[in-house]
């Protein structure tokens, strides 16, 4: 292209190479001017900044698990626990294909079809790098046996903990309940920094009621981390409070006897410490396996346990609502009493029916050919129902209706643990609202005698005769006795906090008539629990008691029927003991099981003696 | 001391050249100790090739500045070469980079930042400069050649490394400025062009350069912790061994790319401040050395390589500080790692060759 080669200038060249070298320098020079401005913008201006940042990033907050206190019976016997634990954990983000480690461990494992789908479940909503459980309470030999292949499941580990565990399964499971993994409702009821380290919640019974002294108060570490997260050292810790034990008055041997002593039939017992309102015994039959709850129940145990006709999930001694039948008698007999419609000498005449003027319609005795001529004594001690037709006409719904809500009746007794019902005194305005119609006067009639519409809870008449005994002293039954631990130390809970208004009559002497025709009941010639009572090592006072399940038509002897298991009568029996020192109440109600006398009060008869048994026999009255 | 230096000038060994690496190399070791987790193996095999870089340096420093400029384009071909083996069977953690040749691992990329600036520097150096288009067009193809083929591996940060180093003798061989800005311009116009051709992993690291918030886990979590270590480290540093940063192992690459991070969170703005004083003396030895040198080569070499070792440090220090993007460019002399060590030291040996080949004509 050029016509002449240009000559090299090696002058020329160098200047401009040293030209070039200035402007390199200057180059050099400015963006090393950069880097110094960004280092000092981010070692000097925003140090403190980027020292938050990195201190964010090293320490982290773990909080610590309180340990649950633990639950006592009145005799000493671990009722709740918390035993170690071993559940097998998983991080999906390190197991790499864990459908497949799944699928391996199950043939090394004894791993549920349910245990799978939770898990399954499970996986599908948490983040890849949260841990989840996948099978827990490992035996010793599941833990040995995955420690062994371990190698084989990356990401896989065991984790030890504790988990509740109820040592007597069902005898207690309706007065301890039981806990289970916080749900969400649970959540909304809770401090939530107080359980952060916390699974599981008191969900019924003494374990939900005392939740707030159970749980203790969170620790706190705070450890340094790495990016991965694992802990490299702790930099302090505040250690956990751990819960407060729990001792119940509950008697566990009582509580064995009991529920023995219903040999299997449906029923509930509730035998209450007179002096204090302790509940000794607390029996709703069947029960449940509530260590069944702790991890989560399998569905197909759920179901069967809920669909099942004997509702072994039904805590009958607080919720059941059975009419009273006749042991509200001594009750109404001293409203009669109070109301000054009767006196103790006062006698009826029992033809066997009665009759309200102006109707044909007869209100039948329980005994065909009537009681004959019966005083109030008698009207307990044979449980003539004529008499209280008409003491409870005499009365009037009103007064009848107040007598026995001064008992405790219709209104829940405020025991300690959750899910109480209330049962039902009914009144006209009650049955006005509810029912939007009027009280007839035969409604009057049949409530005298604890049917109709009136419904008691087998704790509540348990309550009741404690009233009775303690001669109108009234004390909330309950089941905490004391603690221990937590801030203070033993702190005996005072019997005063548990009293409460009782009945105070016109003329204490009334107390005396009632408690006379109970006494008679039971060790009376005729009375009606007169069986049981023979040969008792203390004299004990009763009343029998039988709840209609199925209505008999008019002019039809019940006797002469027959009438399925699941419709024959609840039997009913009130007790309390010693007669003249009363200490234990009990109420014992055992379904379809016909006439109180012949199951309900054998049983609380052989609960007596177990409760004497190894005490010193009261020295009774002059009487013997 | 005229003996010493006598001994040295003998063995082609300029002394504060020599000085000013030996003070480097020791730096780095104390920071490679910190950020290995005080893993004594690692610094002894760094020493191990801290040596046989040294070894390279000096053998480098015997061959005179002409031999150098000779064998420069058999060296190109070579390096070619291998570059089209390691697209054909390299091995590599997600990238071909590494030919293995069973007792050694080599990348061929590192053979030709230094390749590259010696082919265009011989080529040139003999033509009159400025060089005329026909020469430019030359001395462009053999710069970005090898720089094409290194994308394809794909290697973003050491393609654009190679190329600058060959760039750079252009731009001291006195190119006009008229060329250089009309060639920048043209270049960004091709940006979108080279957007489209990048690979995922290149686009998402210029993306995180501009918001590494917008993915704290991904690709913006090298940036975030290395920046939360250097801001964190302060004027005065949290001393040597107790960055938390790094030894908790949040620093990503803490003992090669991001070793800087480790070195800003333990000695703090006053130890950045030491290391770019022993960085300066060896750049100001480098430029003396090319104003010294006698022929355009040696000029043109010894400039190339002291700009290119500058920009080594500006892009290690913009990315470990968040200023550039996460390209992978080790931090000279300190960062552990075996080829570009040695590359760095071959490098300096030729800078000591343009220095110890000189003649003394009219020597005063």
């Amino acid at each position: 292209m050029r016509s002449l080669p240009t000559l090299k200038n090696v002058d020329r060249e160098r200047r401009l190479f040293q030209q070039r070298i200035v402007v390199a320098c200057v180059a050099m020079v400015l963006l090393t001017g950069v880097i110094l401005a960004r280092l000092v913008w981010l070692q000097m201006i925003n140090h403190d900044h980027f020292t938050t940042l990195s201190h964010e990033n090293r320490l982290k907050i773990v909080p610590l698990p309180p340990p649950r206190g633990l639950i006592y019976s009145r005799d000493g016997v671990v009722l709740a626990e918390n035993r170690p634990s071993f559940s097998l954990t998983v991080v999906p983000e390190n197991a790499g294909d864990v459908a497949a480690a799944v699928a391996e461990l199950r043939t090394l494992l004894d791993i549920s079809d349910e245990e799978i789908e939770q898990f399954m479940r499970q996986l599908r909503i948490t983040r890849r790098f949260e841990n989840l459980t996948l099978k827990t309470d490992l035996s010793p030999e599941d833990v040995a046996v995955f420690s062994v292949n371990r190698y084989r499941f990356p990401g896989f580990n065991i984790e030890a903990g504790l988990s509740r565990h109820y040592p007597l399964g069902e005898s207690m499971a309706h007065v301890v309940g039981y806990v289970g993994r916080i749900s969400e409702t649970d959540l909304k009821t809770i401090d939530q920094s107080n359980y952060s380290a916390t699974t599981h919640i008191g969900k019924i019974g003494v374990e939900k009621a005392r939740e707030d002294l159970l749980h203790g108060q969170v620790g706190y570490q705070r450890v340094e981390v790495n990016a991965q997260g694992r802990i490299l050292r702790v930099v302090e810790r505040t250690p956990p409070v751990p819960g407060v034990d729990l001792y119940l008055t509950v008697d566990a041997r009582l509580q064995a006897e009991a529920i023995a002593a219903l040999d299997g039939r449906k029923g509930a017992i509730v035998m209450l410490d007179a002096a204090t309102g302790g509940i000794l015994v607390f029996v709703s039959n069947p029960a449940f396996d509530p260590n069944a709850f702790v991890n989560g129940v399998s569905r197909a145990r759920y179901r069967a346990w809920s669909t099942s006709s004997d509702r072994p999930l039904f805590n009958r001694a607080l919720q059941g609502q059975y009419p009273p039948g006749s042991t509200i008698k001594p009750l109404v007999a001293l409203a009669g009493l109070q109301y000054g419609v009767r006196t103790p000498e006062r006698t009826t005449w029992c033809p066997g029916w009665y009759s309200l003027p102006g109707d044909s319609h007869r209100y039948r005795d329980w005994l065909k050919g009537g009681h004959g001529n019966v005083n109030l004594k008698l009207s307990i001690a044979h449980s003539c129902d004529v008499y209280y037709y008409d003491l409870a006409r005499d009365l009037g719904i009103r007064r009848l209706h107040d007598m026995l809500v001064r008992f405790g009746l219709g209104e829940i007794t405020g025991v300690d643990i959750p899910g109480e019902a209330a049962g039902l005194v009914p009144s006209p305005a009650w049955k006005r609202r509810v029912r939007k119609l009027p009280w007839y006067p035969g409604e009057t009639l049949i409530a005298g005698i604890g049917q109709g519409f009136m419904l008691t809870t087998p704790l509540q008449l348990a309550y009741a005769t404690s009233v009775i005994a303690n001669r109108g002293e009234a004390l909330i039954p309950h089941f905490l006795d004391q603690f221990e631990g937590g801030a203070e130390a033993t702190e005996p809970v005072s019997p005063e906090i548990y009293r409460r208004p009782g009945v105070s009559l016109a003329d204490p002497h009334y107390w005396d008539a009632a408690i006379e025709g109970m006494d008679e009941v039971v060790n009376g010639p005729t009375g009606t629990a007169r069986r049981s009572g023979a040969g008792a090592k203390v004299r004990f006072a009763g009343k029998t008691g039988t709840a209609q399940v199925f209505g008999i038509a008019q002019g039809v002897d019940a006797k002469d029927q027959e009438v399925p298991e699941h419709l024959q009568d609840h039997a009913l029996f009130i007790a309390f003991a010693p007669v003249d020192q009363p200490q234990i109440a009990i109420a014992v109600i055992v379904e379809n099981g016909g006439g109180g006398s012949r199951t309900a009060a054998p049983i609380a008869r052989t609960l007596i003696d177990s409760y004497f048994r190894d005490l010193p026999v009261p020295q009774s009255g002059s009487d013997g | 001391m005229d003996r010493t230096s006598n001994i040295l000038f003998r063995f082609h060994i300029d002394l504060p050249l020599f000085g000013g690496v030996v003070v480097m190399c020791a730096l780095g070791l104390v920071v490679l100790y910190s950020a290995s987790d005080q893993s004594l193996d690692v610094v002894l095999k760094q020493v191990a090739r801290i040596l046989i870089g040294f070894t390279v340096m000096i053998a480098v420093a015997q061959v005179p500045p002409r031999r150098l400029a000779r064998w420069a384009p058999a060296l190109y071909v070579v390096g070619l070469v291998l570059l089209g083996l390691v697209l054909i069977v390299g091995i590599g953690r997600g990238a071909q980079r590494w030919l293995d040749f069973g007792v050694l691992r080599f990348q061929p990329s590192e053979l030709m930042k230094l390749a590259v600036p010696l082919t265009v520097a011989g080529f040139l150096a003999d033509k009159v400069l400025p060089p005329s288009l026909r020469t430019l067009v030359i001395a462009l193809v053999l710069a970005l050649l090898p720089a094409a083929m290194i994308i394809e591996q794909p290697d973003l940060g050491t393609a654009i490394l190679v190329a600058t180093s060959g760039l750079f003798v252009l731009f001291f061989a006195g190119i006009s400025w008229r060329f250089i800005r009309n060639s920048t311009i043209l270049a960004l116009a091709a940006a979108p062009l080279a957007w489209f051709s990048m690979h995922d992993y290149q686009r998402r690291r210029v993306l995180t350069l501009f918001d590494p918030g917008q993915d704290p886990l991904g690709a913006g979590y090298h940036i975030i912790q290395s920046t939360i270590a250097v801001g964190s480290g302060g004027v005065y540093g949290k001393g040597w061994l107790n960055g938390t940063q790094s030894h908790l192992e949040f620093l990503p690459e803490r003992a090669t790319d991001f070793i800087f991070a480790v070195y800003c969170e333990e000695f703090g703005l006053i130890g950045v401040a030491v290391m770019l004083i022993a960085y300066a003396m060896i750049i100001v030895r480098g430029i003396q050395i090319a104003l010294d040198a006698q022929e355009m080569f040696g000029r043109l070499i010894a400039a190339s390589l002291v700009l290119t070792l500058f920009i080594y440090l500006f892009v290690n220090m913009g990315m470990v500080t968040g200023q550039l993007p996460v390209v992978g460019v080790p931090l000279p002399m300190v960062s552990y790692g075996g080829t570009s060590l040695v590359t760095i030291l071959a490098g300096f040996g030729i800078l000591m060759s343009v220095q110890t080949h000189r003649k003394f004509i009219a020597e005063t």
